[in-house]
């Protein structure tokens, strides 16, 4: 039997096995506690990590909570006007075809006021990943409804909860652009759980293979949390999550 | 050898486009200048140079390319008319905030509104006052035939990367629809990444090496101390190309008692009635702004010392005007003359305007 | 056959005290503390450290990457 080390012990004898990537910075995140913008940060910046392809990527952030993103991504970063970050990641990969090239957008940013560019960025196959951080709500700008707000919830601008007679029903944008032929992946992940954060950095891994292998638009949902917008607990806003966003925007990959 | 071919002003610039070694052109269709990315497709510019040509699914997505391209430190360029331009000035106010070089061409149409697509210079405002939102400019070139459509493609890039500024060409549906005898420029190389990052590596977004910080993009400062800070150091760029970049352009002004200003199209009309109101005895001169900003304030206003009264002569309902009785600061009478909303006013009208606003008057 | 066993480092100053490693970790290792760091948030610290088994979860939910893992396999006697 071996001795039993004390916890000091096993840092100092031990292995890693978890330290933060170093194409994250060391800025504090901006983001409220318990929001799963960090962990989709983090493990976007893992796998361009993994793939060694840090040095060869430009990202491009939105508007909205990850306006500043590229405040902790410790790569090369534009930040788009509001929902113009496909247009503009399609300037960038247009004339830089040999970089790797992602946007990270919310729902506002993406499925409202980006519509139009999401789309067509889709339908031409733009060889680029589009990372789409789904809360259902504007966090930024302090709770208000989103395109993918739910039916019946409750927001700054639905404070009677949506209705969708004046309102109409959360957009699904990815199955939608999952329609076109310019799209070669679309899925959607959530990172409120272990498990669920690894399937998620798996398809985001896959989004930037496609990227590497000139497929088209790889579009990778993850459907988060807002606890502050939602008026949560962290931990109850992913239990709501489960219970209310899920069954609405379903988890899995919807095409390739 | 010279080459020399006869051209349409559009046709000019989408041409000239190509022989400036740019890397990108990211368009719309808008009548009275969607011959220039007509050209550019039939044209195949990535065959000639590797330029890249695409048509966008709006005049905002097209700007916001070009801010993309712009910000990799690529040659970037898009064109529109009027209504066109009114929705890229979002982009374009993000574009000069982060200061990143790029060409803007407006081959201006009648408004307001969807107005009507026959020629007109009623964005004058719109181009040398902002347009879209916060304090910034543009530096904007005004050509009066199809050679300087096509000479100041180059130039426009030149300054745009000189100052990391967007450059605007404010141009109107009669240059662009004309055809002329055009010179047209030699080809010049496009850069490679290599030579792109050797010479814009400190600020474009080309991926970032382990030997150097990381590349922002950005129009971004909630610090509002700051902010007032990257105002500061726009203003002060402002104040250089002021200082140093002003054109223009001077007919018959030597002994002239009185002066037209005019730009572009109402410049060539202009120096039509100049020669009637020479015939009739009348000692005009034309004084035609090439950057009509920065405007050749000091020059107008030199001139107002000799000069008995200005006429400005635009296709509009009175813009330029206004920055001319600033530069001449109530020295002598400033008077406007124009047509609009598509109509193109007569070297005859001109020539009466000037005679009943400022001699008889 | 030896019991991998687990440590956390925890920056305590980064945490914001969101509670979701708390919540992921399966050996029930984690707690939050009733001292607030110098945001003023309750931070996470490894209460039971002697059942961590190195399994990554609490450092995989946390949004601030403020949890480090180590882990160590004992050779066999």
């Amino acid at each position: 039997m071996a001795e039993i080390l004390t916890p000091e012990e096993i840092i100092k004898q031990g292995e890693p096995v978890f330290v933060k990537t170093k194409l994250m910075t060391d800025n504090t995140l901006s983001y409220c506690p318990g929001c799963g913008h960090g962990v989709a940060h983090r493990i976007t910046m893992e796998v361009l990590e993994e793939m060694g392809i840090g040095d060869q990527t430009i990202g491009v952030a939105p508007v909205g909570c990850s306006v500043l993103a590229y405040e902790f991504m410790n790569i090369d970063m534009q930040q788009a006007a509001h929902g113009r970050a496909p247009a503009v990641a399609t300037g960038i990969k247009r004339l830089f075809p040999e970089k790797y090239v992602f946007t990270y957008q919310g729902d506002g940013d993406l499925a409202a006021i980006g519509t139009a560019e999401t789309i067509h960025a889709c339908n031409r196959g733009e060889n680029i990943v589009i990372i789409f951080v789904n809360n259902g709500i504007y966090g930024m700008t302090g709770g208000q409804m989103a395109p993918t707000t739910l039916e019946g919830m409750v927001s700054s601008t639905s404070p009677h909860g949506r209705d969708v007679e004046m309102m109409g029903s959360p957009i699904k944008m990815t199955e939608m652009v999952a329609t076109l032929p310019g799209v070669c992946f679309a899925t959607r992940q959530a990172v409120h759980k272990p498990g669920l954060v690894r399937k998620a950095k798996k398809a985001i891994r896959k989004a930037f293979e496609n990227q590497k292998d000139k497929k088209g638009t790889s579009i990778v949902e993850i459907v988060s949390n807002c606890n502050s917008g939602w008026k949560m607990t962290p931990v109850d806003s992913n239990i709501w999550l489960e219970e209310n966003m899920l069954p609405v925007f379903p988890l899995g990959d919807i095409k390739g | 050898m010279e080459e020399v071919r006869l051209m349409k002003g559009n046709e000019a610039i989408a041409e000239a486009a190509i022989r400036a070694g740019v890397d990108g052109y990211f368009g719309y269709p808008i009548t009275p200048q969607s011959e220039i990315i007509e050209y550019l497709m039939l044209e195949q510019p990535h065959l000639r140079t590797g330029m890249q040509v695409l048509q966008a699914e709006s005049e905002v997505a097209a700007i916001n390319m070009v801010y993309g391209a712009a910000g990799c430190g690529k040659k970037a360029m898009t064109s529109s008319s009027s209504p066109g331009i009114s929705l890229k000035l979002e982009g374009i106010s993000y574009i000069a905030a982060s200061e990143l070089p790029c060409l803007i061409v407006n081959v201006q149409r009648g408004g307001p509104g969807l107005g009507t697509i026959q020629p007109s210079q009623a964005d004058y405002f719109q181009a040398v006052k902002g347009g879209g939102h916060g304090d910034y400019r543009l530096l904007v070139l005004a050509p009066a035939s199809v050679q300087e459509m096509a000479d100041f493609v180059d130039l426009s890039f030149e300054l745009a990367f000189k100052y990391r500024t967007p450059v605007m060409i404010l141009s109107d549906g009669v240059i662009g629809q004309m055809m002329e005898k055009v010179v047209l420029p030699p080809q010049k190389e496009r850069l490679s990444n290599e030579e792109l990052i050797k010479k814009y590596g400190s600020w474009a977004t080309t991926g970032k090496p382990a030997s150097r910080e990381r590349n922002i993009i950005t129009s971004l400062e909630l610090k509002s101390e700051r902010q007032e800070a990257h105002n500061h150091k726009l203003q002060a760029k402002y104040k250089e190309i002021s200082e140093n970049e002003v054109r223009f352009e001077k007919l018959n002004c030597d002994d002239a008692e009185y002066l037209i200003v005019a730009y572009g199209s109402s410049a060539r009309i202009s120096q039509k009635a100049m020669q009637i109101g020479r015939e009739k005895g009348i000692k005009v001169g034309v004084l035609r702004p090439i950057t009509l900003w920065p405007f050749p304030s000091d020059e107008i206003n030199k001139l107002a010392d000799q000069v008995k009264g200005i006429l400005t002569v635009e296709m509009s309902a009175g813009q330029m005007v206004e920055d001319v009785r600033l530069a001449v600061n109530g020295k002598i009478k400033v008077e406007y003359f124009g047509r609009y909303g598509g109509m193109i006013p007569s070297p005859n009208e001109v020539i009466e305007a000037l005679e009943q606003k400022l001699i008889g008057g | 056959m030896a019991k991998v066993k687990g440590a956390i480092v925890v920056d305590t100053e980064r945490c914001k005290g969101c509670n979701l490693c708390v919540v992921a970790c399966p050996t029930n290792v984690i707690e939050l503390n009733e001292e607030v760091n110098i945001k003023g948030f309750n931070y996470a610290y490894p209460k039971f450290h002697d059942a961590c088994t190195g399994c990554t979860n609490c450092a995989t939910v946390c949004p601030d990457m403020v949890i480090t893992v180590y882990r160590f396999k004992p050779a066999k006697a």
